[in-house]
């Protein structure tokens, strides 16, 4: 299987969109590897299989324009610019990283890359990115901001809530709902009787649309034309990219609620596989050039995070608020 | 100088603040409808005139423009959003716990959440769900601020300097103490009226406040609770018991310096608060004495609230349920000896 239509598309940015994507495969597989050897502490909510939903949308967007994230952030991070180095120090607890050590995995992010720290409440980036949107076009600045969440944010009061906000007001939001068909362990069949979350907009009286989340040139469109509407004041979207989980929803999960079939339906569209195939007559070398440069990355990464100093104990209670308060 | 009400000064406060910074703007239930009632108060009544872009009526959706609110000072804004009664806090609960006091420190240092909260509290003959004092339910949580304001000077200070704090603060109102006048007027108010002057000022945070100076017994009270302190005072004072009184003000952080010069000199503390007396704000006040105080307290810590029990509706139970000077002069009477 390939993508269509890719052959109008740059080799610089099919050649970008590959490497952003496998970075994330190749950095989400490693740090499972560290997890399961117990050398990363806490817990991981990963996104193998979903990265052309988070380098699609990303790419679609001016390094000025912001996103908010979720539980499951480090796909979303890597493609807005936070590098491996700054994750992967903060994934290790250190206390130089980009969260300082006090966000972790669930929080990772970085505001001068333009994404808030990763909102870990399911649903609860939703409001925040509406409210991001309302300074955004009260200031008369034409950014835009991609709000992430999953199927089963859908369902929380925090979905209705930040999308008839945003949709009264008009403001410059992306709902991005990246669609893989499971809250942790439930089907989103189970959970809802709308068959597509895309559908959801019409209540908003919104525009929505259902993209195939594994086409990382059709999230990159369809984000491009979401991104144009909210700048000419005609936002907001909502964006369903269906995709799937390669791994389980945290941790050790070996996701046995997915059927075998369902699997290997999607495992034979995998985001990374699809564009690969499709340019590996052309691109061949390049593509194997970047997985190398991946690899080194990664590692070297790694390699920095290890040496990072702890944070100190005395970090414990500074950056609670802007000035020190003693009790 | 001026006589006002709280809401006129905070009508006041708000207006200045936001022709000082065009940063600074609102939003709320029926905050700036034509017609309308200026909120459940009247404290933005009419704004909407003079800054028709930045008074912003919300849908009847707590949970979602509070979230807003807090996206919004992410991005630099300095929003001041309300709810027509503290009890709807409840719905707004992850946006103001989980985010807005939160992301400063899950973001390492790197972002701040200027924001500010407004929330009316008290039992004021509406049964249990628009009457609770929420103060309890926020000050132990890190990253916030938590105000409650008993006059029209304060009410104004304070507003002003939690709009220009960096951090996001959680402003307390009774509805007994507002002075709202017209259709949204209360009956059984009190007067929180105060002469206000016509020069810029702020009411630090984090300060209490010596509402009345005494040496014999220290009152320790917030909002509507500080004049039925006064009131207590006053009888005590015919008594031969002069009770010095505390407007807490500040309950996170609470200013431990003023209030523990005032132990040091009575060596008796008393704590009145409207809420039910479990896990309320008067149990952290009364550790805390202890901990900052404790050489100087001649008995233990005597505390006036109300019964555990929701905020109940018939008048003889809800005047049951609030605290007044005669309770605290009895409590005081049984410390004092």
């Amino acid at each position: 299987m390939t993508i269509q239509n890719a052959s109008q598309y740059p080799p610089d940015l099919l050649l970008n969109l590959y490497e952003r994507m496998q970075l994330i495969r190749q950095f989400e597989e490693r740090v499972k590897r560290l997890f399961l050897e117990g050398k990363m502490p806490g817990t991981i909510h990963q996104s193998q299989g979903q990265e052309a939903s988070a380098v699609g949308v990303c790419a679609a967007l001016n390094a000025d324009d912001l996103i908010t994230s979720t539980h499951r952030p480090h796909g979303h991070a890597l493609a807005k610019g936070v590098t491996p180095e700054a994750m992967m120090i903060e994934l290790f607890g250190k206390g130089t990283g980009c969260c300082k050590g006090k966000g972790g995995s669930m929080h990772i992010g970085d505001i001068d890359k333009g994404m808030v720290p990763a909102i870990a409440i399911v649903g609860g980036g939703i409001p925040l990115a509406a409210g991001m949107a309302l300074a955004i076009k009260m200031q008369g600045e034409s950014r835009v901001v991609a709000c992430f969440f999953g199927d089963g944010a859908t369902n929380e009061g925090a979905f209705h809530e930040g999308l008839n906000l945003a949709a009264i007001w008009s403001l410059p939001v992306i709902f991005v709902c990246e669609n893989n068909f499971y809250g942790a362990s439930t089907a989103i069949a189970k959970v809802s009787r709308v068959a597509h979350v895309a559908d959801r907009a019409s209540a908003y009286g919104i525009r929505g649309e259902t993209v195939d989340g594994n086409d990382v040139l059709a999230v990159y469109e369809a984000t491009r034309r979401a991104a144009d509407e909210c700048r000419r004041g005609e936002g907001p979207v909502l964006l369903e990219l269906l995709t799937y989980r390669r791994t389980g929803h945290s941790r050790r999960d070996p996701a046995h609620y997915q059927p075998k079939d369902e699997q290997e339906r999607w495992f034979a569209r995998d985001p990374i596989t699809l564009l690969r195939n499709t340019l590996v007559d052309e691109l061949g070398d390049r593509l194997d050039a970047i997985d190398t440069r991946i690899d080194a990355t990664i590692e070297s990464a790694i390699e920095i995070a290890r040496a990072e100093p702890e944070p100190t104990v005395a970090d414990l209670t500074t950056d609670v608020y802007t000035t020190e308060i003693t009790r | 100088m001026k006589r006002q009400s709280i809401a006129e000064a905070l009508r006041d406060g708000i207006t200045e603040e936001m022709e000082r910074d065009p940063k600074v703007f609102c939003m709320g239930e029926d905050i700036g409808v034509p017609g309308g009632f200026g909120g459940a108060f009247t404290v933005t009544l009419g704004l909407e005139q003079r800054f028709p872009d930045r008074i912003l009526d919300t849908p009847i959706s707590e949970l979602g423009f509070f979230g807003a609110a807090v996206g919004a000072a992410l991005m630099g804004m300095r929003p001041i959003a309300d709810v027509q009664y503290s009890d709807f806090l409840f719905l707004a609960m992850d946006q103001i716990v989980n985010n807005a006091a939160k992301l400063r420190y899950m973001s390492g240092g790197t972002l701040s959440v200027p924001v500010v909260f407004r929330a009316p509290v008290g039992a004021t003959g509406r049964g249990a769900q628009h009457a609770q004092n929420m103060e309890r339910y926020f000050i132990g949580v890190p990253g916030l601020k938590v105000v409650a304001v008993s006059n029209a000077y304060d009410a104004k200070g304070i507003l002003k300097a939690a709009v220009r704090d960096d951090d996001p603060v959680l402003m307390f109102e009774h509805k007994l103490l507002y002075g709202s006048k017209g259709a949204r007027a209360e009956s059984g108010t009190v007067d929180g009226s105060s002469d206000i002057p016509d020069e810029d000022y702020v009411v630090p945070l984090g300060t209490a406040n010596v509402l009345r100076p005494g040496s014999h017994v220290t009152i320790l009270a917030w909002l509507l609770m500080a004049h039925e302190a006064l009131n207590a005072a006053q009888t005590l004072a015919q008594a031969g018991i002069e009770a010095e009184v505390i407007d807490v003000r500040s309950l996170a952080p609470i200013d431990w310096q003023t209030i523990g010069a005032s132990i040091a000199k009575t060596g008796l503390a008393v704590i009145v608060e409207e809420g039910p007396k479990t896990g309320g704000v008067g149990a952290e006040l009364a550790a805390g004495l202890m901990e900052h105080c404790g050489d100087s307290l001649a008995a233990p810590v005597a505390r006036v609230a109300s019964a555990d029990v929701p905020v109940p509706f018939a008048p003889v139970l809800e005047n049951a349920y609030r605290p007044d000077a005669a309770r605290i002069v009895q409590a005081v009477r049984m410390l004092v000896g």
